[in-house]
């Protein structure tokens, strides 16, 4: 038997007894549509070259392992900006912890309501964006939750919107294993600002498909939260118009297990995709970050920063590409994965690639790894600076460039007082 | 290879380069095939094949075995489909595996007993199987006066080696350089040490089949504290059609010595595709130091992508004694596809590896190629520099590694690729694994994809170049830090065929 076929067959073997979800007409066409993708291609399992430096088995087995509850001592993040809240607690839509979903250019419903309807303009993005995306590489589990999500936010964006929406997810249950998928969709000119944080679940399955028109704006900030046995696994699908912004930047501290996927298409001239994450490890501990940015158009701008401070084991994986299609001429693309070692037993495995197939463009992308430099060590404590001062301001400045991609001065220092506090309780 | 008309010119590499572009007219020069009456092993792959094969080789009755090993492994083999490459299915059944010329039935015992007809076919292709100073691969250099370095040439014909130069002077410093199967014949105990022991048999698809079936190939012993008195260098010619070329080289440098190699290879102009599968291994034990330089020019195919050599190869050094250094240094411009990777194991302590690449690709030509570098020793350093320049609706990727294990302390690695495109129809990748267990090592990579900068263009041709010249120019600039690397012999022709390459791919 082919691996393919006993891969089909493992799959079909995990999947059996698992019934949609019931809903209208174009959801049932969707989810029916995500799970034939997912039998074809099979849950991803280790041989896997995508899952080379990750191992996906307790991201596809049947139960979520159990993840002890965490409590935070720090201030909840973003607790001092206006926004509009919207909570998940393991998963599940929790009404009176959130905010009325009402704000001027911007329509806000659950996808559990949208999913009853036999009709509706979700129908367009919803599992499209994702199908979309399963070439030329699969992503199975966001197959997975197309086809098996029942609830999550589906936004319109129809003008500016200055108050953010904050997506907010709590975990309270030791073996929840939640999977949440959400649809946003910004119509020309809009622009918009989705935040989330949060460790969401024991296991957490979360895909988010944003549209961008022409002209468009869409700013994302999100935190991963602190539990230190969580798992997840999260895709983002974006197609990006003409002269359209898309900028996302991603926290991860701790988590046993994180896995962020971004797809990132430019389908308009123009267009400009900024995508961008600082980790932060200690223990046991993996993040991996996937990045597919394809170049369809002409002029457009893609950068990926991707930064991650390791200790005491903690493994980072990056996986990062751009891909320059024939026609994407003038493309400028960019791509830096580092990762800063605070001690040896950590690791760090990378494989940035380029894959370009027009003439007239200029990307490069850079790797490095290694440890902290003894001699900027040396001249900040030549100045007096103690050591573990000197070493997490070293940090701090390792993980700037990441964070600087965060255009929103208040997100801004709410991320870094986050930074901070993570440096803090590792001194002394 | 120009003529030596511009030889004097001291700062006449780049007029070569543009010489070499007027002369040759686009044609793959070494397309010619040499009329000669062949022996062939019955057609497809079996036991009794490798039996006949070792047989022919006059092997002992442990290497049949080895082989046969081989063999059975081979057969539960899957053939690798991870490369960005794109060619019709291989049939290993409709191959020759075996192919001598008539002439070769009883070993000449030198040079002067060789078949003229494979003696001038060297000739042509400007390797003189003639002991005397020359300079391999420039024209009418035989010719010469006796001022050049020497360079002693293993040359192999399809699957036999012709003839080695420069055997007894080798040997009054204790080298030994001679074709494989006559080292299995007169140094089984060197052969049995080291065959298989950089590359094991079963290491991948293709170098498992070449451990089964390989012919011929070169053999170099250089003792504790010698430092081999000339370059050694092997040509490899395939003549013979549907014939499949195996050829396996084992190099080793005891502790203390140095050696410089050179490797070589064309083949004539065919309309069906070849199969190559070479294994070249290298030991390197403590203060030793190893420089391999390739000059790939099998025939690439037509511009319409009919015919060429498939060239897959497995390469790997291993440098296990501490301050073992190797450098490989390739510059690929022939083949339909090629799959190669020569690779560096840095297993002794401050041992060093250097992996300098020119990969050209035009017309229907892909190449999947790059290195990888594997720290396993500390203070062990790498450097890695790969050019890989497209042209026509060619595919050119860099796939590469570099692994710092844990006990990889204080190693260091540096990673330039760049790419160039030349045409809007041809594609260039960058696929790099690093891979980084300890946190005393530093690795760096960096990679950048450009076309012909716009400015350099309009400078050269405001100076009255054509097009085609000043591309040539341009890129020879950009391959500048590769073509350093390659000793002397091949440094001018590699900038020859940085030309010749390109040839037809502008406008």
């Amino acid at each position: 038997m082919s691996a393919l076929a006993k891969k089909q067959e493992s799959t079909a073997a995990r999947l059996e007894g698992l019934a949609l979800p019931k809903g209208g007409a174009w959801a049932t066409e969707a989810r029916e549509a995500a799970l034939g993708r997912l039998q074809t291609m099979g849950l991803p399992q280790r041989r896997d070259e995508y899952w080379k430096y990750t191992r996906p088995d307790t991201l596809t087995q049947e139960n979520a392992p159990e993840a002890s509850l965490f409590v935070s001592d720090e201030t909840p993040l973003f607790d001092e900006l206006d926004r509009l809240k919207i909570v998940f607690v393991d998963g599940v839509f929790d009404a009176g912890q959130s905010d009325d979903f009402a704000g001027e250019n911007l329509t806000i419903e659950r996808l559990s309501d949208v999913a009853e309807a036999d009709i509706h303009w979700a129908r367009d993005l919803y599992g499209v964006l994702e199908a979309n995306g399963q070439t030329p590489v699969e992503r199975p589990l966001a197959a997975m939750n197309t086809a098996f999500a029942t609830d999550g936010v589906v936004i319109h964006v129809t003008g500016p919107v200055e108050r953010p929406v904050s997506l907010i997810y709590r975990h309270e249950n030791t073996t929840s294993d939640a999977i949440l998928h959400h649809v946003i969709k910004l119509d020309a000119g809009a622009s918009f600002t989705l935040l989330e944080n949060g460790p969401a679940a024991a296991r957490f399955n979360k895909s988010m498909e944003v549209d961008v028109a022409d002209g468009a704006a869409f700013h994302h900030v999100r935190a991963q939260g602190r539990d230190h046995e969580r798992r997840a696994v999260t895709h983002i699908f974006a197609r990006l118009g003409t002269e359209s912004v898309f900028k996302s930047f991603t926290l991860t501290v701790n988590g046993r297990l994180t896995r962020n996927e971004a797809v990132i298409e430019l389908t308009g001239d123009d267009a400009v995709a900024h995508i961008a994450g600082a980790a932060m490890g200690d223990g046991d501990f993996l993040h991996d970050d996937t990045v597919f940015v394809t170049h369809d158009a002409v002029n457009c701008e893609s950068r990926q920063v991707f930064k991650k401070v390791l200790r005491n084991g903690a493994t980072g994986v990056f996986q990062g590409k751009i891909l320059v299609k024939k026609d994407a001429q003038k493309t400028d693309g960019y791509q830096i994965s580092q990762s800063l070692m605070l001690d040896d037993d950590s690791q760090f495995l990378a494989k940035p690639e380029l894959e370009i197939y027009a003439d007239d463009v200029a990307c490069s992308h850079g790797s490095t790894s290694g440890a902290i430099d003894e001699d900027a060590l040396f001249y900040l404590r030549a100045r007096g600076v103690p050591r573990d001062i000197a070493t997490d301001l070293l940090v701090l400045s390792f993980v700037a460039e990441a964070v600087e991609e965060i255009e929103h001065e208040s997100l801004r220092d709410a991320i870094n007082t986050r930074l901070e506090g993570w440096l803090e309780r590792r001194r002394g | 290879m120009a003529s030596l008309d511009h030889a004097d010119v001291k700062e006449g590499v780049d007029q070569e380069t543009v010489d070499a572009v007027r002369e040759v007219g686009g044609k793959y020069k070494y397309g010619w095939e040499t009329e000669i009456e062949m022996e062939y092993a019955p057609k497809g792959l079996t036991e009794d094949i490798v039996r006949l094969i070792s047989d022919k080789n006059e092997e002992p009755e442990w290497m049949t075995q080895w082989r046969l090993e081989a063999y059975a492994r081979w057969l539960t083999k899957e053939e690798p489909d991870w490369a960005m490459l794109d060619y019709p299915e291989v049939d290993f059944q409709d191959q020759y595996y075996y192919a001598r010329p008539k002439s070769m039935e009883v070993k000449p015992k030198s040079l002067d007993e060789v078949d003229p007809k494979l003696l001038a076919t060297y000739a042509k292709l400007g390797i003189p199987l003639k002991e005397q100073m020359i300079l391999a691969g420039v024209e009418g250099a035989e010719d010469a006066p006796a001022e050049g370095r020497k360079v002693a040439v293993d040359a192999v014909f399809d699957s036999v080696s012709v003839g080695t130069t420069f055997q007894k002077e080798l040997k009054e410093a204790g080298v030994i350089f001679c074709s494989i199967s006559e080292a299995i014949r007169e140094h089984p105990e060197l052969v049995k040490k080291y065959l298989g022991s950089v590359v094991p048999v079963s290491d991948n698809f293709y170098a498992t089949l070449n451990s089964a079936v390989f012919s011929d190939g070169s053999f170099v012993y250089v003792p504790p504290g010698v430092r081999c008195p000339m370059e050694l260098s092997t040509y490899f010619r395939i003549n013979a059609e549907n014939t499949g070329q195996f050829e396996r080289t084992l190099i080793i440098a005891d502790k203390g010595s140095y050696v410089s190699y050179l490797e070589g290879c064309t083949a004539p102009q065919r309309d069906t595709s070849q199969l190559h599968a070479a294994v070249v291994e290298i030991v390197i034990e403590e203060d030793a130091e190893v420089k391999y330089s390739t000059v790939q020019n099998w025939y690439p195919g037509d511009e319409n992508g009919k015919g060429g050599i498939y060239n897959f190869v497995t390469k790997r050094a291993d440098c296990r004694g501490a301050r073992s250094k190797v450098m490989w240094t390739q510059v690929e411009t022939g083949s339909a596809v090629t799959w190669k990777y020569p690779s560096c194991i840095l297993r002794g302590d401050d041992a060093q590896g250097e992996f300098y690449s020119i990969a050209i690709t035009n017309h229907h030509q892909q190449a999947d190629t790059g290195t990888k570098m594997i720290h396993l020793g500390k203070n062990t350093k790498s450097r890695i520099v790969s050019k890989g320049i497209s042209a026509g609706v060619a595919q050119n990727t860099y796939r590469g590694q570099v692994s710092m294990h844990p006990k990889a302390k204080n190693s260091r690695n540096y990673t330039q690729c760049d790419s160039l495109l030349i045409g809007d129809q041809c594609g260039a990748h960058t696929v790099p694994y690093i891979e980084v267990k300890n946190n005393s090592s530093r690795v760096e990579h960096e990679a950048t994809t450009s076309k012909v900068d716009d400015e350099q263009m309009f400078y050269c041709r405001q100076r009255g170049m054509d097009e085609e010249a000043a591309v040539a120019l341009i890129v020879n600039g950009f391959a500048k830090e590769v073509l350093q690397a390659l000793p002397m012999e091949f440094a001018m022709e590699a900038q020859q065929l940085v030309a010749i390459s390109l040839e037809g791919s502008v406008g």
